[in-house]
């Protein structure tokens, strides 16, 4: 790919995905909220395609925007809430100190990447984030984290069962 | 070709919005929302940095954290659903039943 398209791709995935990132805090509708996350989690996929991460991108939209967003939906439509119920969102003298607080970091990381040499991305391979190049790292380098994942996700499986039960 | 300080500044533009909801929005699963906002906010720093120096322990990395949000949103809704059902309301500042009267 041409640097130039390269560019014009980043901006064309970078620009929506902040506004339907912002679109999340902004949705009156819990239903709409979690749609414009749908969107922010496609954009960021291409995002990862630009950065030559196949595998992930695609994990990125069969996960996130597939499984995990159905959950949320349907927790949503089952709870059936909206903002009329929950009234408008109370701005505390903490929540302003937070607010602040994010400021403090958004600044401090700003300098942080103005200050650094803005390295060029190096030149990789034509395997590098592929299905086969991170299954094989996964497989050998990682394997004890993958397998512990896996446990990890039974354990999630059993709890999410448990707590959501009627009687425990 | 995009500079790494692009993707930096982007994955810092998202973990900022993903902060400010946590800290702002009364309702708990927009709260969630705004966790997986900060979460993919990391995944793209993750991803950014690996490609910078051309090693794929990123990726790895990465893989792991969207196993472990799909586990954290499982458990994170279930506790949801519960808090409603004894409560009534998934309103995050009137759920206070650990704090002193």
């Amino acid at each position: 790919m041409s640097d130039k398209a390269e560019v014009v791709l980043f901006w064309v995935f970078a620009v929506p995905l902040i506004v339907s990132a912002a679109g999340v805090l902004v949705a009156r509708n819990p239903v709409h909220a979690a749609m414009s996350l749908v969107a922010a989690f496609f954009f960021l996929a291409g995002i990862y395609v630009l950065l030559t991460a196949h595998l992930i991108a695609f994990i990125q939209v069969i996960v996130y925007a597939g499984a995990i967003m159905v959950l949320f939906l349907f927790v949503i439509m089952l709870l059936s809430l909206s903002d009329e119920e929950l009234g408008v969102d109370r701005m505390s003298a903490m929540k302003w100190a937070g607010l602040a607080g994010v400021a403090g970091l958004v600044y401090v990381v700003v300098r942080a990447i103005s200050q650094s040499s803005g390295q060029m991305m190096r030149t990789v391979g034509a395997d590098y984030g592929t299905v086969k190049a991170v299954g094989r790292i996964l497989f050998t380098q990682y394997l004890l984290p993958f397998e512990a994942t896996s446990v990890l996700l039974l354990v999630a499986i059993v709890g999410a069962v448990v707590v959501s039960k009627k009687r425990i | 070709m995009v500079p790494v300080t692009h993707y930096l500044a982007l994955g810092l533009v998202l973990f900022a919005i993903g902060l400010g909801g946590v800290l702002v929005k009364r309702n708990a699963i927009i709260v969630f929302m705004s966790i997986e906002l900060m979460l993919n906010a990391a995944n793209l720093t993750f991803l950014a940095f690996a490609r910078q120096s051309g090693n794929l322990s990123g990726h790895a990395i990465a893989f792991f954290v969207i196993a472990v949000a799909a586990a954290e949103a499982a458990v994170g809704l279930a506790i949801i659903i519960a808090v409603y059902r004894s409560r009534g309301t998934v309103a995050v500042d009137e759920v206070d039943g650990l704090r002193d009267a």
